[in-house]
């Protein structure tokens, strides 16, 4: 991360992704659906805090990541239509939710509950893919610290999202960034949502866990 | 919901250099770029942000394609006396944005 993108990502007042937050604290604050509730009549105000630390979760049998959750909150409890994927309403709520919980080490426990989504993910993880037969690991666990056209290959390490990326000039989240990913190698990227994505997610936070999350992030 | 955000600091003392921080929410569309079936996206950016101080302009800028969307733009200025600093930005497609900010000289 160059001196300049730590500078933008550290810019609280002016960053770029402060739009995203502005708009989110809008939504959290506004009423919704026909059960008339907004996000903040049931969550008072601080309860956030930690919550995007400890996701994705597993709820009834399934792992859920941050956006599906807020969704699951929108169908369920405003009765109102979910957000669709990457729309700037639920990448808005997403980093105003994350944003509380920014500086706190990352929690994602490897235990009876999480070992077999975890297992999945790390199998997708190691997996090659695409006519360039290539797998996460292959640049993030034994290539890091190289280049890779120029960039420096990263550790994939999602501390930062729903991220503000320079190449997107938008906000964007995880599922977006591992699309771009499979877009590389040649693979058919997984659809938005699906529980290989988020079981790849949920590996990907539990390979950081103890990091600090930054959202929202600043990357190239 | 919002499109532009300055950031000024609330006092100075009289003579100091303050720096002033602007960022507008605008995707910058440069005009050059065209879309899958071939047909060019008009052009849609931000061509000026003037900024006064007391009624008095202390900076201006003539934006052009090829900025990146979203942006920042700083610039310092001297403390001379309180007041209000307007930011006035204008643009392609009638784009307008207003934004005011105070500040406490002593």
């Amino acid at each position: 991360m160059s001196p300049e993108t730590r500078a933008m990502q550290d810019d609280e007042a002016t960053g770029p992704a402060v739009f995203w937050l502005l708009d989110g604290e809008a939504l959290w604050k506004r009423k919704e659906g026909p059960a008339g509730a907004a996000c903040a009549s049931c969550h008072g105000a601080g309860s956030m805090k930690g919550v995007a630390v400890r996701y994705p979760k597993i709820a009834s049998g399934r792992v859920v990541n941050l956006e599906q959750q807020i969704n699951v909150c929108r169908t369920e409890r405003q009765k109102a239509p979910p957000w669709a994927y990457e729309s700037r309403e639920l990448l808005a709520v997403t980093a105003y939710v994350a944003r509380e919980s920014r500086g706190m080490p990352i929690r994602i426990e490897w235990n009876e509950a999480t070992a077999p989504f975890l297992k999945a993910g790390r199998e997708a993880f190691n997996r090659r893919q695409g006519q360039l037969n290539l797998s996460c690991a292959q640049c993030h666990d034994d290539n890091w610290g190289k280049r890779l056209a120029g960039s420096v290959i990263p550790q994939a390490h999602p501390t930062g999202y729903p991220i503000y990326r320079l190449e997107w000039e938008a906000l964007g989240s995880l599922e977006r960034r591992l699309r771009n990913c499979m877009v590389g190698v040649r693979a058919e990227p997984t659809t938005y949502g699906a529980q290989e994505l988020v079981e790849l997610e949920l590996f990907l936070m539990w390979r950081a866990r103890g990091m600090r999350l930054e959202t929202p992030a600043v990357r190239p | 919901m919002a499109r532009v955000v300055v950031n000024v600091p609330a006092s100075a003392k009289r003579g100091e250099v303050i720096e002033i921080r602007t960022l507008a929410g605008h995707a910058m569309e440069t005009g050059f770029r065209r879309t899958q079936t071939g047909e060019l996206i008009p052009r849609d950016i931000i061509t000026l942000l003037v900024c006064t101080y007391n009624g008095v302009e202390v900076f201006r800028a003539e934006l052009h394609p090829a900025m990146a969307a979203n942006p920042l733009i700083s610039f310092t200025t001297v403390a001379t006396e309180s007041g209000t600093l307007e930011f006035k930005w204008t643009g392609d497609n009638g784009y307008a944005a207003t934004q005011s900010a105070s500040i406490t000289v002593v």
